[in-house]
């Protein structure tokens, strides 16, 4: 790893095309992250608007109340990276549109809120998408130590970070720090993966 | 049957759903693996278990 030079990590992420799936507080700080090393193209899929209780966590702004999240989150990145190709689309992910919205991406980021979102997404990625690599997520709420985060390959082409513990549903709100670091180690993962290594 | 890594003590036969209850599990917020093969949530109900499977579950939480 340490013998890859910048060109090589340029390129690769130039041509890579990540799919993030759910823009709150893990989708909008992976695509930012994303953005910030140069990614070359993203899909970026939500249905919500940004409301005023999200400035706690998401990259969006006071400016941004009540826009779709996936206007005001394109808005952020070409701010970071005008060169970024960004594609998105307002909807709802459900079992039988998820193949159709990520079909040509290299990697999906699971990025939901509700536990069911997720288990969908990544039931369906799994067995329908078997060859597609998916980063998910679970476990950010609360100010539980930072150590207990971790990422971990479940199987092959299904990588999980979270603390796997705290749910909101337990009563734990989701606080910045922790849904940050949830959602840089989806996008540390995303660049391993982008770079070719398997591992956590 | 070899859950999560640990050994444990159910009856041959019981199906994925009653498996997931006894663990006090939620079919909605779940991955189940059983030797390797994702197996889809329809087939929960009827999917027997028995001694020498490898079950791997993941149960998702909320937040984000």
């Amino acid at each position: 790893m340490d013998n890859y030079n910048n060109d090589y990590i340029t390129e690769k992420l130039e041509n890579a095309k990540v799919g993030i799936a759910g823009l709150g507080g893990l989708g909008s700080n992976v695509a930012v992250s994303l953005a910030r090393m140069g990614i070359g193209s993203l899909v970026l899929v939500d249905f919500d608007k940004v409301d005023k209780s999200n400035l706690n966590r998401q990259q969006y702004f006071l400016r941004h109340i009540g826009m779709y999240k996936t206007e005001a989150l394109k808005e952020v990145l070409y701010d970071i990276n005008s060169e970024i190709n960004l594609e998105s689309k307002n909807v709802y992910i459900h079992e039988e549109n998820i193949e159709e919205l990520f079909g040509d991406v290299d990697i999906i980021v699971e990025a939901f809120d509700k536990a069911e979102s997720k288990a969908i997404l990544v039931n369906t990625v799994l067995f329908k998408m078997a060859h597609k690599p998916i980063v998910a997520s679970s476990g950010m709420a609360g100010y539980f130590s930072s150590n207990s985060i971790q990422t971990r390959k479940v199987r092959e082409n299904f990588y999980l970070a979270g603390d796997e513990f705290s749910d909101i549903d337990l009563g734990y709100k989701p606080l910045a720090p922790r849904v940050n670091i949830v959602a840089n180690h989806q996008a540390n993962m995303v660049l391993r993966l982008i770079l070719g290594e398997k591992e956590v | 049957m070899i859950i999560n890594g640990k050994d444990m003590n159910f009856k041959s036969e019981i199906t994925i759903s009653k498996l997931l209850k006894e663990l006090n599990l939620s079919t909605e917020k779940v991955v189940v693996e059983v030797n390797l093969k994702i197996i889809p949530k329809e087939n929960y109900e009827c999917h027997k278990l028995y001694e020498r499977d490898n079950i791997e579950v993941v149960s998702f939480v909320g937040g984000g």
